[in-house]
């Protein structure tokens, strides 16, 4: 079991980097360029415009889906009626792929048929809301439609944490007069460090591997304003049949995630153990 | 409902007997054929193999060339190739040539006299590696169309041009009359299509040869090429407010008048033809955008992945020949709005732009595709410049003419 992990990963992984430093085109073959791929690859103004796109959506997706989906999941903990009801709504978005979020929201945001068009047809000519055609802007047009698939997600994740909470520790921050917002941000949200950690994986690592999204809701444009790393990746591995630029592309997505893991592995596991 | 019940029981009733009489060998053919046009063409294609006794079933892939593309190179090096598969003739199935991977067609060609008959003969040379066929070409497709809808020019009350430069001079009364003067779908390959015609009628010939064939960096550096980046740098500003993805919704913008124009290849013309509309009648076509009268004879192939099964190896050879037998050709390449690849059938069927194609083919003012000359990491590095360029004003036509002559430059 441990040696066929350490093939697939690991022998796939170094396989990977090593192919990266040739010339391999649409067949893998051992000839050995340096560099070179590298150097191309931090030439290419595709390349850094993913991941520039790639931080602002990363940030952002991060810190509006752990928001809203803690508000929501806290909403719903006030023991309102059709929980259930609201739950299903909220989870909802989560059961339909990217593809067709990415497509349901290309429609929603066109200017011609959506959003722009209804407000416009009730006479507010001016009005203009075109995010997937203004290369400015299209990555929050992205952004909108990845949070309004994922954080049901999150907020369902962060309802089990809050029921995990004991009923006693409410009762006790009553007795003690402490109102209830600082409760939770002083109390709840510390005990529930598990479940952060938890759901900080699942969005990040959503986050590094977002492609379909885009691919179905863009396609890269307008011109090349909402490319993502994965994205450069799979087009010239596959589509300029240029696998070694592919293959340095995605090393360096994996050295940027190893950048992230490693020194938060070292302060969670490595180091002294917090009490909890 | 009830016919549809009948219909089915039809087909299982039908594919029950084909099944038992077990002569039937079948033969999954992959292509990125699905746009009304091209479906109604591939029709003809598996109409002809199956009266041969064989079955045709189809692989198609939505979502163009570049999404097909990858799954099939994927399923042919990943051991489990299909019996046939389209590419574009040219280098984008060369590596999978040389890696042997490729059923050889030498033999059948010889027999059947294809250097011959195939015009032009460069159509067969891409085919060909070391001497060896190891492809059979099935239409010609070129880039070098204007198309014109008649109504959106009445409406904007001018005249319909009748080449680039009036096409230029009448944008602005299109824009007054709410129109689209240019449409182009947001899709990289199309703004770098519409680029390439550009730089043939603009530019001409030797100028395109000079930069696509010998990779030329001065040449595309120089004052000429300065000319084409700064008429695409006007064009740009015609293509606003297109806002579709996909080439057949931007065709459908001429074809209802939205919009005045769009730069597309021939296989423009199937949806033209679809949506009912005459030639000459609804639409214009001005070949080599009205200037040069030119075509470039890119165009689709069909490659066999070697297999085992020798009954299927000799279906392979069957639906090679049948794809250049006459009548299939004829068939297909009127559904599909490209020029046959044999110079002598008979297409008096033809509509008006095609004719003017197959004259301008039958004078020999022909190019080479890009995609015979320029490998596709090259063409992809050209289509990430060119969407960029369309679709964002801060570049100016000198940094993007800067950033093409380093492409072609460093091109392989």
């Amino acid at each position: 079991m441990i040696a066929t992990a350490l093939v697939v990963f690991v022998g796939g992984t170094v396989w990977t980097v090593v192919y990266s430093f040739t010339d391999s085109k649409l067949l893998p073959r051992l000839n050995f360029v340096g560099l070179e791929q590298y150097e191309r690859l931090w030439a290419t103004n595709r390349w850094l415009i993913s991941i520039e796109n790639l931080l602002i959506y990363g940030t952002l997706s991060l810190i509006f889906s752990l928001v809203i989906g803690f508000v929501l999941a806290a909403l719903l903990d006030q023991k309102i009626r059709f929980e259930n009801t609201f739950r299903t709504i909220l989870l909802y978005p989560f059961a339909l792929s990217f593809i067709v979020t990415g497509l349901v929201w290309q429609w929603v945001l066109n200017p011609d048929f959506g959003i722009q068009h209804i407000v416009r047809s009730l006479g507010w000519e001016s009005f203009a809301f075109d995010p997937l055609y203004n290369a400015d802007i299209v990555i929050y047009g992205l952004l909108i439609a990845g949070l309004w698939q994922g954080t049901g997600l999150i907020m369902c994740l962060m309802l089990a944490g809050l029921r995990g909470i004991d009923e006693d520790i409410w009762k006790a921050a009553r007795v003690d007069g402490i109102p209830m917002w600082r409760t939770y941000i002083f109390i709840v949200i510390p005990m529930m460090r598990p479940v952060f950690i938890t759901t900080l994986v699942i969005i990040a690592s959503g986050i590094v591997r977002v492609y379909d999204l885009v691919v179905a809701q863009t396609s890269g444009g307008p011109g090349i304003a909402s490319e993502v790393p994965a994205k450069y990746v799979y087009d010239k591995m596959f589509l300029g049949q240029n696998l070694a630029q592919g293959f340095a592309g995605s090393t360096m997505m994996l050295l940027a995630v190893l950048v992230v893991i490693i020194p938060w592995a070292y302060l969670e596991f490595g180091g002294k153990r917090r009490p909890t | 409902m009830k016919t549809f019940t009948k219909k089915l029981l039809g087909t299982m009733a039908f594919s029950a007997l084909m099944a038992g009489s077990a002569m039937a060998t079948e033969c999954e053919v992959t292509h990125w054929w699905t746009s009304g046009g091209e479906a109604a063409a591939v029709a003809e294609f598996a109409k002809a193999f199956d009266a041969t006794g064989n079955k045709w079933v189809d692989g198609a892939i939505a979502g163009s060339g570049g999404v097909a593309r990858p799954i099939m190179i994927g399923r042919i090096t990943g051991g489990d190739p299909m019996c046939a598969t389209q590419f574009n003739h040219g280098r984008q199935a060369e590596e999978l040539v040389e890696a042997g991977l490729m059923q050889d067609l030498t033999e059948l060609a010889e027999k059947e006299g294809w250097r011959d008959v195939v015009h032009p003969s460069s159509l067969l040379d891409s085919c060909t590696l070391d001497g060896r066929i190891y492809c059979v070409p099935v239409n010609i497709h070129s880039w070098q169309w204007l198309w014109l809808s008649r109504q959106a020019f009445e409406d904007a009350g001018v005249d319909v041009p009748t080449n680039w430069d009036e096409f230029v001079a009448a944008a602005p009364a299109l824009q007054a009359a709410g129109k689209i003067p240019l449409a182009m779908g947001n899709q990289a390959w199309q703004a770098s299509g519409a680029f390439g015609v550009i730089t043939v009628a603009l530019g001409g010939i030797d100028l395109w040869t000079k930069i696509n064939v010998d990779k030329d960096g001065d040449a595309a550096a120089g004052p000429e090429m300065a000319k084409v980046f700064n008429a695409a740098a006007a064009a740009r500003e015609f293509r606003k407010n297109s806002n579709v993805q996909d080439w057949n919704q931007a065709t459908n913008l001429v074809i209802t008048g939205k919009a005045g124009g769009q730069i597309m290849g021939d296989w423009a013309q199937g949806e033209f033809q679809v949506a009912g509309q005459v030639a000459g009648e609804d639409y214009e076509c001005l070949p080599g955008l009205g200037v040069n009268q030119v075509i470039s004879t890119g165009g689709d192939a069909f490659y066999f992945p070697k297999l085992d099964d020798p009954e299927k190896t000799k279906a392979q050879l069957e639906l090679a020949s049948l794809m250049l037998s006459k009548p299939v050709q004829v068939n297909f390449n009127l559904k599909k709005g490209s020029l046959p690849v044999r110079g002598d059938v008979d297409l008096a069927a033809a509509n008006d732009c095609m004719k003017k194609g197959l004259a301008i083919l039958a004078d020999g003012n022909i190019l080479p595709d890009g995609n015979q000359t320029l490998s596709p990491d090259t063409t992809g590095q050209i289509e990430d410049l060119m969407t960029e360029f369309w679709s964002d004003d801060s570049i100016t036509a000198e940094d993007a003419q800067a950033r093409y002559a380093e492409i072609i430059a460093n091109a392989d």
